[in-house]
């Protein structure tokens, strides 16, 4: 039995779930990595979590009314952008406390459609399923779809790009410079509303969180250049998600009743781990460099 | 409306109002929304796994809560705290799902931990809800001054030798106790409305620490009791009606916040 064997158990590749996780993961973690980098340079994790609940809400609706979950979950989330936008402040604790209040509001919501569903439709809840979604039973229909949206968000982040990336990093500079700030604002957190969706949808919540911001925090630990940050991101984030796959894939090949750990878990344990090794080089990397480092305005405060 | 299981369900219930409101007076002031969103959800892991042990869910609940407190105010030492909060969230609902996926929990418990089961409260609950929440105010007590100063002004409380540190360390084991006090009553989810809405609803009245507080808790009961005596009568889910109540709240004060500002700029002569 030769070493590739023993890390990669036989039917990893053949295996028509699994060949789906890896793609939707990609395309997931790639969305995810660019998107979560304004995400953590604009300290708007909160509200990137929160859109997993509050779509939530949404799916559950759609499933009550008989349409797609997607459209319950985009619909909803686009909405709750809107109100965060219109009661929130530019400061983070006030926009934390908007995102908060609407969060709240939803999982009302929530709480009622579970109800509702349970009660006249006996469906179980998209809720708990969108909680903890699992790649393995992603329908290999739903690639294209995922494809689109995906390549929507991307399209969204490219025309923003710029001047997100001003208004992001120097508020004042923006606003003296005439950019748009408010409309900018809006259009990222629709695009982040967008990502959270797609992956939410796919892979679950915890993931999408877990995709969201690790990968770019873990790259903004290694890079301060927004563009290599994105690029180092996305590169993490698949990394992540395949590894994740893969040891999940595994664990239930080694178990004597074929339950493995879920596929959620590993990735998320994948996401911790790179994102705490990746402190240590910034650690070793002050010491060596010592008092001479020259003072870096850093994206990242700690 | 007044058969035991009600009276359990209004004096629980007031317990948590009382002390969310207090609490969620200082998450308001903090901007620690995320963190009283966080620490809830992650401690529903906790629950989970001490099914899986056979131990008691008030201990998982305990336990994991104050691990998430933890490893927020540990990772936050380094990055930013919401990295920090999202990564600790997104680690502990991962521990659930292996929890989850070990036990053959059925998807019933799992609703009650996430939304809550108020109407469902056993008397033997009473007692350790209401030494938590006594817990939580003693603490809350102790640290009143320092907690109150390192929130509103951060660089006076580090100059009076207040270490933010330790402060947001406290402040997050004090939402680890309202977490484990209150997610078997009202749920994961609902415990955060209650946090947050009713707290940032006084605020727009008041901006004095005390009244604020007290008024705080006292919307905060207000809200649970209106939720379950509606919730009784129509048969729909109190969590709803918790949700939709402090949204309500909250839309409330921002009127009359934004009322009082036109009137005092209509009030200031001309020129």
């Amino acid at each position: 039995m030769d070493l590739s064997a023993i890390i990669i158990e036989p039917g990893f590749f053949s295996n028509q779930p699994v060949q789906t996780a890896l793609v939707v993961s990609a395309i997931t973690a790639v969305v995810s990595a660019v998107v979560g980098v304004f995400t953590v340079i604009r300290g708007q994790s909160f509200a990137g979590h929160a859109f997993s609940d509050i779509g939530g809400a949404g799916a559950s609706g759609a499933v009550l009314v008989g349409a797609q979950p997607l459209l319950g979950f985009v619909t909803l989330n686009v909405a709750a952008a809107g109100v965060m936008e219109m009661i929130g402040i530019r400061r983070a604790r006030g926009r934390d406390l908007a995102t908060g209040i609407v969060l709240g509001v939803a999982l009302g919501f929530s709480a009622l459609f579970l109800f509702l569903a349970t009660t006249y439709t006996s469906t179980s809840g998209a809720t708990v399923s969108i909680l903890f979604g699992s790649l393995f039973t992603v329908a290999p229909s739903l690639i294209p779809v995922v494809a689109v949206l995906g390549a929507f968000v991307m399209a969204l982040i490219a025309i923003l790009y710029r001047p997100l990336l001003l208004t992001s990093i120097d508020y004042e500079l923006a606003a003296v410079r005439g950019v748009p700030i408010r409309l900018v604002g809006i259009g990222y957190l629709i695009a982040l509303a967008l990502a959270v969706s797609l992956s939410s949808i796919t892979i679950g919540a915890i993931l999408s969180t877990a995709l969201l911001v690790g990968p770019p925090a873990t790259a903004l630990r290694l890079t301060k250049r927004t563009g290599t940050a994105i690029a180092v991101a996305s590169a993490v984030g698949v990394a992540a998600a395949w590894l994740g796959i893969l040891i999940s894939y595994d664990t239930a090949s080694w178990s004597a009743d074929g339950n493995g750990w879920p596929v959620s878990f590993c990735i998320v344990a994948v996401v911790f781990v790179f994102y705490v090794s990746a402190s240590f080089p910034s650690r070793l990397g002050h010491r060596v460099r010592g008092h001479h480092q020259e003072p870096v305005k850093s994206l990242e405060p700690s | 409306m007044f058969e035991t299981f009600m009276i359990n369900a209004f004096e629980t219930s007031a317990i948590v109002a009382i002390v969310s409101g207090v609490v969620g007076f200082f998450t308001v002031l903090r901007g620690a929304a995320f963190a009283a969103h966080a620490i809830p959800n992650g401690a529903f892991a906790g629950a989970a796994g001490a099914s899986l042990l056979g131990i008691s869910k008030l201990v998982g609940l305990g336990v994991f809560a104050l691990v998430g407190a933890v490893l927020i105010a540990a990772l936050g030492r380094r990055s930013r705290s919401d990295v920090a909060t999202a990564l600790t969230v997104a680690l502990l609902l991962g521990l659930g799902d292996l929890f989850l996926s070990r036990s053959e929990e059925y998807s019933a418990q799992v609703f009650a931990l996430l939304f809550g089961d108020i109407l469902g409260v056993a008397s033997y609950q009473i007692v350790p809800t209401a030494l938590l929440g006594l817990a939580c105010i003693l603490v809350i007590l102790m640290l009143y001054r320092p907690l109150l100063l390192s929130s509103v002004v951060p660089d006076v409380a580090e100059a009076r030798g207040i270490s933010p540190r330790w402060m947001d360390l406290a402040f997050l084991i004090i939402l680890a106790l309202v977490t484990t006090m209150a997610v078997p009553i009202v749920g994961a989810f609902l415990i955060f409305s209650l946090l947050i809405g009713p707290a940032a609803a006084a605020r727009a009245f008041t901006d004095r620490p005390l009244p604020a507080m007290v008024m705080s808790s006292c919307i905060a009961l207000v809200v649970v009791w209106a939720a379950i005596a509606v919730s009784y009568t129509t048969n729909l889910p109190v969590g709803f009606f918790v949700g939709s109540f402090s949204g309500l709240c909250y839309g409330l004060g921002r009127g009359w916040a934004i009322w009082g500002d036109r009137l005092r700029m209509s009030g200031r002569p001309a020129g």
